[in-house]
């Protein structure tokens, strides 16, 4: 493709529409127009010269801001609905989603859930319109801020006739004296513009790099959804959810093994009327219950040297912490959330080998209801063997013992009570609230005499080593807005032609502004100040 | 302490108020003949803005002292502290461009705004742990913010809407116009309703059947013309509702919008009897004197101040929050999610109106349809489809 080479001496690339340099037009059909579309310099984009290769095409689809503008109006009313029914994550966690929806919201719900509604935003096609935002961004920056830079950079003071003729602000004035002139300069220099002069005429202009807004802004965007991107790439997140019970000390998952937590406490407290500020009293009685603090006071170690299975650990304490809601614990890359908690969780039960004639206890024994112990000795030819044990207890289809989970929601026992009457051993199912003997006739049973609980605390383990980078594009991002939003890119060219003033104004918005500032400018030079010349001046 | 704090907020309330009048007299008043610049009606129009805005920014301080937190924490607090930012966002615009009309228009609807608060529970709550972080109140204050400056937005819109549309026929811009309108005189029915029934004690009880079939009690301060599903008044002498609601609607809050639109239809129909014209015809001459071009670029301009606002506010500072918080910076709350349908909704309007050439007019309809998608967000998201940003409705 042929450069054009403008009378101004300029060369331009093929597909120019404006020179340049000087701006003289080089297209002939805009030669025709009364006002030049100033949006890039005229200057040339590929995607405006070439459209022949399928490549042309697809750059040109994205590089369109009216495609870009239909991507974000679809991707916004897509987004809306996902918000008529909650999403997935947000229904009680214990039902069925294909169940729920249609239970609670009827045949709307059903379909809601058949369009795949529910999981809307990490749908396929969801995340299709994103990335194409995506694209869009990429190829419309690239498709200007190179021409973009050879336009802005490339200016001449004076500018052609045709250019000037064809701005909105227009106008011409008799030939102004010395003084005018350098009146209309101080004029510039005190509304901050940058003035350059040749043969008499001047290009006054400021707020340039205003111009550069969007790209930035773009580039952070960008940044942004790459970050975003590369959660999925493996190491880069981590999302642990770990039930610790009090005492207990766990692998941190996600750690590899490397951290160790001991939960020493988790705390619970509420707003008390008579304690706390007075001012919350009328609040309390109309909510009631208020929480103030979930809390788990924990210890952290970190593993020390490599333990072959069966070996004890080697945990060197690193820190007391309290993790508090809004206060998560930070080790490494890690930070440990308090999320959840569990009050009062059974422990321990303590039952007693009792007569059931006599009543005479025999002994009690503590059952460790997590990890209970298989013989329990009450001396003197007294003991009582755990034969099973059923942390969440329930009876299945066959009506068999079985259990639910491992935790301790629902303890059943089946003892073997041995005694110095009954060497072989009675047997009994014990359960709360329950005993059943197996024959019917024991003379010793397990009494229940009392049970010890603890709290569990539920704390997130995340890593997220995308979050520099979306903060990153965020920062770019904002830099780039308010570069683009706060300050507008202000031209004005005086060019003395015949004997007289040839004034244009140009300015990528707020012409309002811009018109006042140029009448302040002209003030007192004699000169008049370009005029609008778009119809109606309606436009703005 | 919390007595003051609440004076304060009604001096401000009664100042703005009569700030409007004071706008409606500078526009009226013959003395001015270009119209838009201000004259001595509006200065002191504009003086009684500052001192309400100063009498609330005592009532947002001694509540703060009062409470012990930044008092954004509750729907009345949140809402009175939009309001506060509108006007706050008014008074910088109007130093910036010294248009009288704006106040008219801006500060009709911080009042309503500010009266709707009201209609919330007015205690100082304590804060639940989710809530007891810094972050939060930046997020929080900050996206108040970036809304107020996007309502001025609206607000200019609106003066362009009202002067530009052909009101000598019936049209498509002449019925939205009018809905627009409706809107408003619905939040005042509202504000109405809900004030004189709080005034005169109505409270009827009922029983009913929740959704997951369990029988609860519910207490409506309002006459229920929807009952809950399989509700019994409990409360001797009360409105009997002459429909019942399915279990999975909340009928207490469709009976208050019922009353809602039903109070705004009555009343926008008594002005409209009244005045024997479309509201926004009745409101032309107002504007009449006003430079299209200046209340375009207030209108654009107030969404490039408040656009890079909001996405600080209502974003980013969100998302940090979030993120100490609820572990994630985002979780697709429907909360989340309306803000950035209004902030893509901003981003597709910016675009429009600089490579598409949607100026004028059409660029006012935009900025109209943005404030109604974050009334949206602040109205039905909190109430309807709340997430975890509800503050106990
Ligand atoms: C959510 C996504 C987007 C956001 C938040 C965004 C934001 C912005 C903002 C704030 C501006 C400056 C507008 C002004 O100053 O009036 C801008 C300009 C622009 N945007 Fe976007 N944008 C987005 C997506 C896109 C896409 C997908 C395209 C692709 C077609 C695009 C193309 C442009 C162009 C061509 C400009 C003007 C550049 C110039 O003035 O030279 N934007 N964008």
């Amino acid at each position: 493709m042929n450069d054009v080479k403008c009378e101004c001496g300029h060369v331009n690339p093929h597909g120019t529409v404006l020179c340049e340099s000087c701006g003289k037009v080089l297209e002939e059909k805009e030669e025709s127009k009364k006002l030049l579309d100033m949006r890039y310099e005229g200057s040339a984009r590929r995607s405006q010269t070439y459209n022949k290769t399928i490549v042309d095409k697809i750059w040109n689809f994205f590089s369109s801001v009216k495609v870009g503008v239909i991507l974000i109006v679809v991707t916004l009313i897509a987004s809306s609905l996902g918000t008529i029914l909650p999403q997935e994550m947000y229904i009680p966690q214990m039902t069925t989603p294909a169940e729920y929806y249609e239970d609670q919201y009827g045949w709307f719900g059903k379909l809601y859930y058949e369009l795949d509604f529910n999981n809307l935003y990490s749908s396929w096609w969801y995340l299709l319109l994103i990335a194409s935002i995506g694209v869009s961004l990429v190829i419309c920056s690239l498709d200007r801020v190179i021409p973009l830079y050879r336009a802005l950079k490339n200016q001449r003071v004076e500018r052609h006739e045709g250019f000037m003729k064809r701005q909105r602000l227009y106008g011409v004035s008799e030939q102004p004296g010395e003084e005018a002139m350098s009146r209309l300069e101080q004029n510039l220099k005190a509304k901050k513009y940058h003035i350059r002069k040749k043969n008499g005429s001047i290009l006054a202009e400021k707020n340039r790099f205003s111009r550069w807004g969007p790209y930035v802004n773009h580039i952070g965007l960008i940044i942004f959804l790459i970050g975003a991107m590369l959660r999925f790439v493996p190491g880069m997140y981590v999302d642990e959810l770990l039930w610790i019970r009090e005492g207990e000390t766990k692998a941190i998952p996600g750690t590899d093994g490397q951290y160790y937590l001991k939960n020493n406490k988790f705390i619970f407290q509420k707003y008390d009327k008579k304690k706390d500020n007075e001012v919350f009293g009328a609040a309390l009685d109309r909510a009631g219950m208020v929480a103030k603090n979930y809390q788990s006071n924990v210890t952290l170690y970190e593993k020390k040297g490599d333990t072959v299975a069966g070996e004890s650990l080697n945990l060197k304490k690193l820190k007391e912490a309290k993790i508090r809601v809004n206060q998560p614990l930070k080790i490494d890359k890690f930070a440990i959330y308090q999320v959840d908690y569990k009050l009062d969780e059974l422990s321990k039960m303590h039952l007693a080998l009792q007569n059931k004639d006599t009543g005479e206890e025999i002994g009690t024994i503590k059952v460790n209801l997590y990890n209970p112990e298989t013989k329990y000795d009450l001396k003197n030819g007294y003991f009582v063997e755990l034969k099973s044990y059923f942390p969440d207890f329930e009876f299945d289809e066959n009506s068999n013992p079985t259990t639910k989970s491992k935790v301790p929601n629902n303890p059943a026992f089946v003892f073997k009570m041995v005694t110095p009457e009954k060497p072989d051993g009675e047997v009994s199912f014990v359960a709360i609230r329950q005993t059943i003997e197996v024959d019917g006739n024991n003379s010793y049973k397990m009494a229940f005499k009392g049970v010890e609980t603890k709290n569990v605390a539920a704390l997130t383990i995340r890593k997220d080593l995308t979050l520099w980078i979306l903060g990153f594009g965020g920062l770019i991002f904002m830099i780039g807005v308010i570069q683009g939003a706060y300050w507008n890119h202000r031209r004005l060219w005086v060019k003395i032609v015949d004997g007289k003033a040839v004034t244009a104004g140009h300015t990528n918005k707020n012409w309002y502004g811009f018109k006042r500032e140029l009448e302040g400018v002209f003030e007192g030079t004699g000169m008049e100040s370009p005029a609008e010349q778009l119809e109606s001046g309606k436009k703005g | 302490m919390v007595a003051l704090s609440s004076n304060l907020l009604y001096f401000a309330f009664i100042l703005y108020l009569v700030a409007t009048l004071f706008f409606g007299g500078s526009i009226k008043s013959k003395k001015d003949t270009a119209g838009s610049g201000p004259n001595k009606w509006a200065n002191i129009a504009i003086f009684i803005t500052i001192a309400g805005f100063v009498a609330q920014l005592g009532y947002f301080i001694t509540r703060w002292i009062a409470s012990g937190h930044a008092p954004v924490s509750n729907l009345f607090e949140f809402t009175t502290f939009f309001g506060m930012a509108l006007v706050g966002a008014f008074i910088v615009i109007y130093f910036i461009y010294k248009t009288p009309l704006l106040g008219l228009f801006t500060m009709p609807v911080a009042i309503l705004v500010i009266a709707y608060a009201a209609m919330f529970p007015k205690d100082i709550s304590p804060l639940i742990p989710a809530l007891q972080s810094d972050w939060l109140h930046i997020h929080v204050t900050t996206a108040a913010v970036g809304e107020a400056i996007l309502a001025v937005s609206f607000a200019a819109g609106l003066i362009y809407l009202v002067k530009v549309v052909d009101q000598t026929k019936a049209s498509k811009h002449t019925f939205w116009l009018e809905v627009v309108m409706f809107a408003l005189m619905c939040t005042i029915g509202f504000v109405a309703v809900s004030s004189s029934f709080s005034l005169a004690n109505y409270e009827s009880k009922f029983t009913y059947i929740d959704k997951n079939g369990q029988e609860d009690v519910i207490e409506y301060n309002l006459p229920a013309v929807v009952g809950p599903h399989e509700g019994k008044l409990q409360t001797a002498a009360k409105f009997e509702p002459l429909a019942e609601t399915p279990a999975i609607i909340n009928a207490k809050k469709l009976n208050t919008v019922l009353w809602s639109l039903v109070s705004g239809l009555a009343l926008y129909w008594l002005v409209r009897l009244i005045l024997r014209k479309r509201i926004s015809a009745s409101l032309q001459p107002f504007v009449k004197n006003i430079n299209l071009d200046l209340v375009d670029e207030i209108s654009y301009r107030s969404v490039l101040i408040g656009f890079p606002v909001f996405t600080l506010g209502a974003l980013i500072f969100a998302m940090i929050w979030a993120q100490i918080a609820w572990t994630r910076f985002w979780g697709w709350d429907p909360k989340e999610v309306w803000a950035l349908i209004t902030w893509l909704f901003y981003a597709a309007f910016l675009h429009l109106r600089m490579s598409k050439g949607w100026h004028g007019e059409k660029s006012a309809w935009l900025a109209v349809i943005g404030f109604v998608i974050i009334m949206f967000n602040l109205v039905a998201v909190n109430l309807v489809i709340a997430g975890l940003h509800s503050y106990a409705g």
